[in-house]
């Protein structure tokens, strides 16, 4: 995805979450990427620590096509009203916010609106949020999907965009082992994910 | 981690303070970056306190952690990333260090003396780097106004000093075995004593290495004193014709007549001659007899045993005990130096004493002889120390008619301040009383716990290279506040030109590696010039002088 692309639109939100369904299906960044919903002066930042796709109604499920599917590719072309029965949607951890410009890494005073547009965030607005990373233990008590998959992830795209990615795993990992003394093997999985980025 | 801090960093920061105690020394964490291996135990660091800031030493290093499994279950660490992370976050480094002084904050004592002895310490967080240049000499006080150069701490190049009048003010001693500098390190204090002007000195020379030329390693010539200061030292000698072949005019040749033998001489002699108690105290009565001033030629003159025996009636004192006493004074007949005229040596040697020189007594081949060093310094010293009381006390109030402050060096000195001996010696006297009369002394010696330990506690500054025995160890330690720590530090120092130096002229204790001495640099920074340079000088001098 692009940065600076829409994704789609917040359906459910609260302070410290929020869920956004997708324009498109399975048109979702990826696990870990920075979303932002609202406009650039009053904003809240999230990383996205779910992606799910399900059917609109949650009383149907969808169901397997059987031997006589030939690819997924031909199933949707011929079964176009899938696109419409089912949706991809966001769980985002609220990880900062910017109100009269200013940018805070906690989480702002009210969530965003429902149908509040949320953009893909990168590049300058990436290594802006991620400045410091104080925001780093909210990522890791997320009670969402997988919490250390996510940090790592997340870090993983921070040091892709950073000057001197070393400089910044090295700072992440120490400001990790701070949020995590006692939980030595935990911290060591988070970095070695880390690292593999 | 606070904003600001991720690029910003400080290469002297090693941590900060998370615990402590005033006894025991706080405890530093170690910033993840500081390595303990880049940190030694004696290392001087800085401690920023809330409203002071602290000298502290390191007297520790440890390895800690944030989860106590670590060691159980250490992590998988082959990742070179996860082991940079790891080691200085979950693993940690920390040291224990001990606050000395305060070098700065709101005690307006700082202001007015310096640095004060910490009675506190500082604060959580109190945030800890490597002492700079500027903290030592903070401390330690910089080259110049009255202090000298004497070494470097360990792993700094910085330059350490002494406080050279405090020093002088007492008696201070050199220690070590055989081999570890001393001689080295005395050459230097006393070249710091000149340059001070704080004091002058009189060296009882026995090997003849600080007059005019010392030797190093394998025998390559170090200068002396007088190759470096010219005409502010003066070399005299009990033996010229040694002098003569070592390139040398001493300045005087100094000659002893048995007249200057008094009885309490042989009492430093009992041990070196062996002589039993009644033997040495025979000399008193002899005194009497013949006078003082008479009594050793008279008693030499005496010939055969009926002679002798004929004394000791006369006397009251047992004849055996007499022969065996001229029989061992014999031996000073057999000393070149001494004859049956009369002497002023000691009046020359306050003549150039006086006017500011600084007199080195070689001994030539009689510094072998130890019944001659012993006698001869025990001598000149016990009168000009006389002459030294009586001006002192004719000055009373008049500060300008006092006479210089002395430092006399004798080595071997358990010879001369063994226990027993000590309190009847004029040595003892003069290591006892901190320059009542102006005349403190420097006692170089590689056998400490020979020396009366009462002496040993009043020695004001003590530097100590590497010793020989726990003995001697103790006997240097003797009445010094933290000695356990001490101790260790003494037993862990290099076995040359490495030393411990505690007391008085420094503000707390520190091992130094001795300033370097033998190099034409060394000399230099001592001011000395080369032959170019001090023609120089000397065109300059007579321009001054006759315009
Ligand atoms: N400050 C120094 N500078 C240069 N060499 C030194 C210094 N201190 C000690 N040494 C070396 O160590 C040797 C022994 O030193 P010395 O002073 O003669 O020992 P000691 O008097 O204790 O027997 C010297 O010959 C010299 O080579
Ligand atoms: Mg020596």
């Amino acid at each position: 995805m692009a940065i600076g692309e829409r994704v789609g639109e917040v359906v459910e939100a609260s302070t410290s979450r929020f869920v956004a369904q997708c324009h498109e299906l399975y048109r979702a960044p990826p696990l870990g990427a920075l979303v932002r919903s609202g406009s650039d002066g009053e904003a809240v930042y999230g990383v996205v620590a779910e992606v799910a796709t399900r059917s609109l109604d949650p009383g149907r499920r969808a169901m397997a096509m059987g031997h006589s599917a030939e690819s997924v590719e031909a199933v949707y072309e011929r079964h176009p009203q899938l696109n419409r029965l089912m949706s991809t949607e966001l769980e985002v951890m609220v990880v900062a916010h910017r109100s009269g410009g200013r940018m805070e890494r906690f989480l702002a005073p009210s969530p965003p609106r429902i149908h509040d547009i949320v953009y893909v965030c990168g590049g300058a607005e990436l290594l802006e949020v991620s400045e410091t990373l104080e925001f780093l233990p909210s990522l890791l008590g997320s009670p969402v999907g997988s919490p250390d998959d996510v940090t790592a992830a997340f870090l993983r795209r921070v040091a892709a965009e950073h000057p001197d990615p070393e400089r910044l795993r090295l700072e992440a990992g120490r400001e990790l082992a701070a949020h995590l003394t006692g939980q030595l093997h935990r911290l060591t999985g988070i970095l070695r994910r880390v690292a593999s980025g | 981690m606070a904003s600001g801090e991720w690029s910003a960093e400080n290469s002297s920061r090693l941590g900060m303070v998370v615990a402590g105690s005033l006894t025991e020394g706080v405890q530093v964490k170690l910033d993840p970056d500081s390595s303990v291996e880049s940190v030694k135990v004696g290392a001087f660091v800085t401690l920023q306190g809330e409203r002071m800031r602290f000298f502290g030493v390191v007297t520790d290093v440890s390895l800690g952690s944030t989860d106590p499994m670590l060691s159980a279950s250490p992590p998988d660490v082959s990742d070179p990333y996860v082991a940079k992370v790891v080691s200085g976050t979950a693993a940690y480094g920390a040291l224990t260090v001990e606050p000395m002084l305060t070098i700065s904050g709101d005690d307006p004592a700082l202001l007015l003396d310096g640095p004060q002895p910490a009675k506190t310490v500082p604060a959580h967080f109190a945030e800890t780097a490597t002492a700079t240049e500027r903290d030592i000499e903070l401390v330690f006080g910089s080259e110049g106004d009255g202090h000298f150069w004497i070494g470097s701490p360990l792993d700094m190049d910085t330059r350490l000093c002494l406080d050279v009048p405090e020093l002088v003010m007492r008696s201070n001693g050199v220690f070590g075995k055989s081999g570890t500098g001393k001689t080295f390190l005395t050459r230097l204090l006393l070249a710091g004593i000149l340059q001070s002007r704080a004091a002058v000195n009189l060296v009882f020379d026995m090997e003849n290495e600080y007059g005019w030329r010392g030797y190093g390693e394998g025998g390559s010539e170090v200068k002396g004193l007088k190759q470096l200061f010219h005409s502010q030292v003066a070399v005299f000698s009990l033996d010229e014709e040694s002098s003569k072949r070592r390139g040398l005019t001493p300045d005087y040749v100094v000659r002893i007549g048995y007249g200057e033998v008094q009885a309490d001489d042989i009492q430093l002699l009992r041990e070196t001659l062996d002589l039993s108690d009644v033997a040495a105290d025979a000399a008193y009565s002899l005194e009497r007899h013949f006078g003082e001033g008479k009594w050793l030629a008279e008693f030499l003159a005496v010939r055969g045993r009926e002679g002798i025996f004929e004394l000791a009636d006369a006397t009251g004192v047992n004849g055996n005990a007499l022969l065996r006493l001229q029989n061992r004074l014999r031996r000073l007949e057999r000393l070149g130096f001494m004859d049956d005229t009369g002497h002023d040596s000691v009046k020359q040697i306050l003549r150039y004493l006086d006017r500011g020189m600084h007199v080195v007594l070689e001994f030539g081949r009689y510094g072998r002889n130890l019944a001659a060093y012993i006698l001869v310094a025990n001598l000149l010293t016990r009168r000009i120390y006389d002459r030294y009381v009586e001006r002192k006390e004719s000055a009373s109030e008049d500060k300008s008619a006092e006479p210089r402050p002395l430092v006399i060096t004798i080595e071997e000195a358990h010879k001369f301040l063994t226990p027993g001996v000590a309190s009847q010696t004029i040595f003892g006297t003069i290591a006892r009383e901190m320059r009542k009369y102006n005349v403190t002394l420097l006692v170089v010696d590689q056998r400490p716990s020979g020396i009366d330990d009462e002496v040993m506690s009043q020695l004001g500054t003590k530097i100590t290279c590497l010793l020989d025995s726990e003995r001697d160890i103790d006997a240097v330690l003797t009445g010094t506040s933290g000695s356990r720590k001490l101790r260790s530090v003494l037993a862990r120092l290099e076995s040359k030109q490495q030393a411990l130096v505690f007391g008085h002229a420094v503000p707390m204790p520190v091992v130094i590696r001795t300033r370097e001495y033998g190099s034409p640099e060394s000399y230099q920074s001592l001011g000395w010039k080369d032959a170019e340079a001090m023609r120089a000088q000397l065109e300059q001098d007579v321009e001054d002088l006759f315009g």
